[in-house]
């Protein structure tokens, strides 16, 4: 096949293109015209699938290939969204639309990047080969750090667990294998503490405050089935530095808590009445409807003290920043706040120091106070707002002048913030920028055919561990099968080694 | 440990949801077992609606009655959004609806508000078009779709939430 065309475009050079046929009269006419335009997604997340998406409703010819680090794609609606969520997680029915698609393959288990953490099964490959391989690369790969209090006693002592990451906790009942070996401490003590007072942080106190059986017939791991059944947490207190009107949770998320049968919702009813009726207060709610409806579930259902017989509270703490854990002898952990004061209008409150402390004793803490993103060596990073600087999806340099041929979408792009569908419009601004830089000419030209493409990424040895989509398929209805016996959706795979061996028999 | 059957805490108007292809239970609220693709019983009318997408482009509809706004815009090629299927997970198929149909239609749930708070471009007439379903009524109606982008910031924008 390759030795024909060059051979058919040489030869016609010498012949007046009226007397050849059919195709070879086709390609001589069309030789000027480079090959369908290539694209390269590193990540297959949502903002990766929704990106994909958009192109090839956009884009008549143009082929996508999506890299996951991962051997399984979706990202953080597989290993993100709370297992209680599944509707949420229907959106992966799109993502294999698009990566059924003839113009989509993914290739799973194929991390890009110079990251060295990144490196831990074979060489990541480097963002510069793909960016000379593919006319265009948009760097979708999310948020898989956090960020941490920092904090003395952070990390623990003496068999205590200290604070663990939110997101690593989440990752652990969802089945993220790097997460399954995490330190949780839900047995020494009836109490644990979680720090924000956004959505990831409710998600934790209500898998925690769920009855396991209920839990049992979702798609959480069936290792966190059995841990949480064996947990003696029953008290969790989410800790915010702000008050109620600054709260990052939303409306949703709120109502479940109400609906947990059993249990009783705790917080300060003078802070959040004072605050509502305030002048400012009242203005600021007037103006701000999720917030308003926020505020009357709370105040129709939160009480300032539990009842004696409260078999399991959730207390939403204000006004408190973590400043140590302390670990006195024999005794619980504790973790000691200073007390804030609110200074400012409600919608840029600060919380300003007092001289007051208060301690939590816990069996453990969870800091929830934001995902962030990690730089590729190879791509400018903006280390203070985490993300990859660009304009509406196209990357700049530290100068501000456009990288030709590289784009981002997602989290990476935005900031850690948003849920699917925030991600699904930013994907979306960004195809179409990727969209209108193909149609006028502006992207960095690689004529590579498909099978030029496939040639270069033999020569990286992708082709001797990717996983594509029907290898996945395949996983994922090992998934199902195990889970229909044990009556839930499906029962993940937690480990990278099994995954592969179900996927890759022969490897 | 409670003896009773435990309920997920999911919005009160699940009843038998279809489970999709992934095992999921499906939530398709106040929906009965009315499918799009039914041989309908002749007494099930035929409702033509227009959808207007942001950029003014106008589309004509005719569905059954009982399918919900967000399966006849896709069914109609409409540039509507649905992430979650119908399931009230989410506020990509939020549609704006004229003062009159809006006020004869019921209130929305709990559930349904608590996605539009999350709708960009949220209006007195928003609704989630998968909550809404075809009905006489509403012949003619004209529906709008909220201009989608939202503008994405560069510098010092609010966050949302997740």
């Amino acid at each position: 096949m390759f030795c024909i065309a060059p051979l058919i475009r040489l030869r016609a050079v010498c012949i007046s293109p009226n007397l050849l046929r059919g195709s070879s009269r086709r390609r001589l006419l069309t030789t000027k015209v480079a090959n369908p335009p290539t694209v390269a997604i590193v990540g297959g997340g949502a903002a990766g699938f929704y990106t994909a998406a958009r192109l090839l409703a956009k884009l008549g010819t143009t082929t996508i290939d999506i890299f996951e680090n991962l051997p399984v794609p979706h990202g953080l609606v597989r290993y993100g969204v709370a297992p209680d969520h599944p509707e949420v997680k229907n959106c992966m029915t799109k993502f294999d639309e698009v990566a059924s698609n003839p113009r989509v393959r993914l290739f799973a288990n194929t991390p890009v990047g110079t990251n060295v953490d990144l490196a831990q099964r074979h060489p990541a490959m480097p963002l510069t080969v793909l960016r000379n391989i593919y006319d265009a690369v948009v760097l979708a790969y999310g948020a898989s750090e956090d960020r941490k209090l920092g904090i003395p006693g952070e990390d623990g002592q003496g068999g205590r667990v200290g604070v663990v990451s939110a997101r690593m906790f989440v990752a652990w009942y969802n089945g993220l294998p790097e997460a399954q070996d995490v330190e949780l401490d839900l047995e020494s003590y009836d109490r644990l503490v979680v720090v924000g007072h956004g959505n990831v942080a409710l998600d934790c106190a209500r898998i925690l405050l769920t009855d396991p059986e209920v839990l049992a017939k979702t798609d959480i791991t069936r290792k966190a089935v059995e841990t949480l059944r064996r947990s003696r947490i029953r008290h969790v207190e989410m800790v915010g530095r702000r008050g109620p009107l600054q709260v990052s949770f939303t409306t949703k998320e709120l109502r479940e808590m109400t609906k947990i049968p059993g249990l009783q919702i705790v917080c300060d009813r003078q802070l959040l009445d004072s605050q509502c009726a305030s002048p400012e207060g009242a203005e600021h709610l007037a103006k701000s409807r999720p917030l308003k409806r926020m505020m009357e579930i709370l105040q129709k259902h939160a009480v300032s003290e539990p009842t004696e017989t409260a078999e399991r509270t959730f207390t939403i703490r204000f006004l408190m920043s973590p400043l140590e854990m302390v670990y006195p002898d024999g005794l619980p952990q504790v973790m000691r706040f200073r007390v804030n004061r609110l200074e400012g209008p409600p919608a840029k409150a600060r919380a300003v120091p007092t001289d007051q402390t208060t301690d939590i004793s816990c069996a453990m803490a969870l800091r929830s106070i934001g995902y962030a993103s990690a730089p590729l060596n190879e791509c400018e990073f903006d280390p203070v707002r985490n993300i990859v600087p660009n304009v509406a999806g196209r990357v700049v340099d530290r100068n501000g002048e456009l990288v030709r041929g590289l784009y981002c979408s997602g989290w990476v792009k935005s900031g850690p913030v948003g849920v699917i569908a925030t991600t699904m419009q930013n994907a979306y601004q960004t195809a179409n920028a990727i969209a209108s830089d193909i149609d006028s000419g502006n992207i960095a030209e690689c004529p590579n055919s498909r099978s030029e493409v496939d040639d270069q990424l033999s020569a990286q040895g992708v082709f001797d561990y990717c996983v594509s989509n029907s290898d996945w398929k395949h996983l994922e209805k090992h998934e199902f099968d195990e889970g229909r016996k044990l009556n839930k959706p499906r029962e993940k795979v937690t480990s990278i080694d099994k995954m592969l061996r179900i996927m890759k028999p022969e490897l | 440990m409670s003896l009773t059957t435990p309920v997920l805490p999911t919005p009160a108007f699940v009843s038998a949801g279809t489970r999709n292809v992934r095992g999921y239970l499906m939530h398709n609220s106040r929906q009965s077992c009315v499918s799009r693709f039914s041989t309908s019983s002749p007494s099930l009318k035929d409702i033509t609606v227009t959808f207007i997408e942001p950029d003014g482009n106008e589309v004509t509809a005719t569905g059954e009655e009982g399918t919900n706004l967000m399966e006849l815009a896709h069914e109609n090629d409409v540039d509507l959004e649905g992430a979650c299927e119908g399931a009230c997970a989410c506020s990509t198929c939020h549609v704006i609806l004229d003062d009159k149909i809006y006020d004869e239609l019921p209130e929305p749930t709990d559930e349904e508000n608590d996605m539009l708070d999350l709708a960009f471009g949220l209006t007195d007439t928003s609704r989630l078009g998968c909550q809404v379903l075809l009905t006489p009524e509403m012949e003619g109606m004209r529906i709008k779709l909220p201009s989608a982008t939202r503008n994405f910031y560069v510098d010092g924008a609010k966050p949302a939430h997740h």
